[in-house]
């Protein structure tokens, strides 16, 4: 054996550190090019449309004079088409997820749809609107309405959440399960005591992942025939004489938020690009809120579970 | 060998040939897909007595075990074999028409890693009875009170029953599991390995718990630690490869093993 040669080594220890600081450079720059222009592209924005942001823009109703319009229509309209979304994706989404999970056997069926809900999650959201024209709108006679719009962006956002689902009830460990059947526990009071409640957190943090989404989706809605300039609201929820709560709204039209914004950037007059700013810095924020709630939701109903 | 020696064990012979069983398992096979993982096994598990499982790892022990719960029956591919009779109602627990709800409702579980759910103490110890539909909350308190002191736990726990049970150390879990298992009134409770994943006080207590309980519940207890088998149980049943090789009372197996291989095995020359 040789005797050590510690010159030698240290060089061949400072060669190699090159490389360590060579990939951190490296990845620094491909992080920033991500983050700074999201930065750029927000801070832009902001920065035209803030001259706009008053009470006036969030209550005025579009109109054929860029200082005088508004996005009234487009964020009750977003609003509604949202709360539709989730009333229709969340239980189904969940249950699909909670059945695959817990219920289905693990046989060649369950491996071919699950690679199918995978794909699903992949397909371009323009083939949902088309799908949703020609079933919603025409077949099941539901016109171009609100509820149309929540239907589309439901099966849409579908796979996302029984995606979120089945990944929260996977790191449940078995041996939770095991400890309620022990008990004689049937598999519905295990889901319902346990798997569900543990599973609370992940499957939130899907489901805003996926209203984020579909907050933002343009195509579809566009395709199924959200109208581009509203200038009414869709009827209230609520009435003052029995039965106090009306339905009506599911089946009037509207627009949202991005269509709104489309309608503006597509107009020659500067002022209008003004809007456009305004109203994407507010969809973005919208976005960034949903988000930011699924982080705080994550952390509040996590902290009291630990396995 | 010494005359007082023969004279003790034949009085113990005679005290244990009293009893009765409180479940005969006959014939028992069971196979993981197509693998056997138990080969035929028949015994008695004595009514009110600690039964220890021991053996070396794979040995088949926690299999049979799992069998007396159907935990088995959770998971795809699996098949038993045989009888496991249940006294005094003489039922088959094994047998394709009885429930293995209705088993699991019968007999009690501990883990081997304290898995208590992430819910308070109280909330613990209450599931098995809300699971069998129970409702009114004064009947539910005061069975969590008697499970937990029976448990050994109440004492350190009672000022902070609502508290989440993960703030417990590794053995008062461990106890809360046992008391968990005990409030629902089991006929018969199953060990699996209760104390590997636990220090020597900790130990020390469970192994404690278990003597006291053997007073009212039937005890099966699998086992790595031979020490553990030979402080806390009545008869020991030794394994190998799936296979009962002995069976008896722990202290004539400990001392004077009948088989070549059970000696080997406690002597530590094997396994």
């Amino acid at each position: 054996m040789k005797p050590i040669d510690l010159p030698e080594i240290r060089a061949l220890i400072a060669r190699h550190k090159r490389y360590d600081a060579l990939f951190g450079v490296l990845g620094l720059i491909a992080l920033m090019v991500g983050v700074l222009t999201f930065v750029a592209l927000f801070a832009d924005m902001a920065w035209n449309g803030m001259g706009r942001l008053d009470w006036d823009f969030f209550t005025n109703f579009p109109s054929r004079r860029a200082s005088q319009a508004g996005i009234l229509s487009a964020w009750v309209g977003s609003t509604l088409v949202m709360l539709t979304t989730a009333f229709f994706a969340v239980p189904l989404g969940v249950a699909a997820g909670i059945y695959l999970e817990e219920y289905a056997r693990k046989n060649w069926i369950t491996d071919l749809i699950e690679i199918n809900i995978t794909n699903l999650a992949g397909v371009p959201s323009i083939v949902y609107g088309l799908l949703a024209l020609g079933l919603f709108v025409y077949q099941f006679g539901f016109g171009q309405s609100i509820l149309s719009a929540g239907l589309t962006l439901a099966l849409l956002i579908l796979p996302v959440v029984i995606l979120a689902t089945r990944e929260a009830i996977r790191s449940i460990p078995q041996s939770i399960r095991e400890g309620s059947y022990a008990l004689g526990a049937t598999q519905w009071q295990t889901v319902r005591y346990h798997i569900l409640p543990y599973s609370s957190a992940g499957i939130l943090t899907g489901i805003i992942i996926g209203m984020a989404r579909a907050i933002g989706e343009t195509a579809p809605i566009i395709t199924i025939g959200a109208l581009t300039f509203i200038a009414f609201l869709p009827p209230a929820p609520l009435k003052a004489e029995p039965p106090f709560v009306s339905f009506e709204w599911l089946f009037s039209p509207f627009t949202v938020m991005p269509i709104q914004m489309f309608n503006w950037t597509s107009r020659p007059e500067a002022a209008f690009q003004v809007n456009a700013a305004a109203a994407g810095f507010v969809l973005v924020l919208m976005t960034l809120a949903m988000n930011g709630l699924a982080i705080w939701l994550r952390y509040r109903l996590r902290r009291k579970i630990k396995w | 060998m010494s005359a007082p020696d023969t004279l003790m064990k034949t009085e113990l012979m005679e005290q244990k040939a009293a009893l009765s069983a409180k479940a005969d398992v006959q014939e028992l096979d069971f196979y993981y897909g197509d693998f056997r993982a138990l080969k035929t096994i028949s015994m008695p598990v004595y009514e009110r007595q600690v039964t220890a499982l021991i053996g070396p790892s794979g040995c088949g022990k926690s299999t049979f075990l799992r069998c007396f719960n159907r935990m088995h029956d959770l998971y795809p591919g699996n098949r038993y074999q045989g009888r496991i009779v249940l006294h005094p109602d003489n039922s088959d627990l094994l047998a394709p028409d009885v429930d293995p709800i209705e088993v699991r409702m019968r007999i009690g579980m501990v883990f081997q890693k304290p898995n208590p759910f992430p819910k308070s103490i109280f909330d613990n110890v209450a599931y098995g009875l809300r699971v069998r539909g129970e409702n009114s909350r004064r009947r539910i308190e005061e069975k969590v009170e008697q499970a937990l002191q029976d448990a050994a736990l109440w004492d350190e726990v009672k000022d902070r029953i609502h508290e989440p049970a993960y703030n417990l150390s590794g053995g008062q879990q461990q106890r809360l599991c046992i008391a968990r298992a005990l409030a629902t009134d089991p006929e018969l409770l199953l060990f699996d390995e209760p104390t590997s994943a636990l220090d020597p006080i900790a130990t020390t207590l469970i192994e404690e718990l278990i003597h006291d309980l053997k007073e009212r519940v039937t005890i099966l207890i699998v086992t790595h630690n031979m020490q553990q088998a030979a402080r806390v149980s009545d008869f020991t049943a030794y394994m190998y490869l799936g296979e009962l090789i002995e069976y008896g009372v722990t202290d004539e197996l400990f001392i004077k093993p009948k088989k070549k291989q059970t000696e080997d095995y406690i002597t530590g020359r094997f396994g």
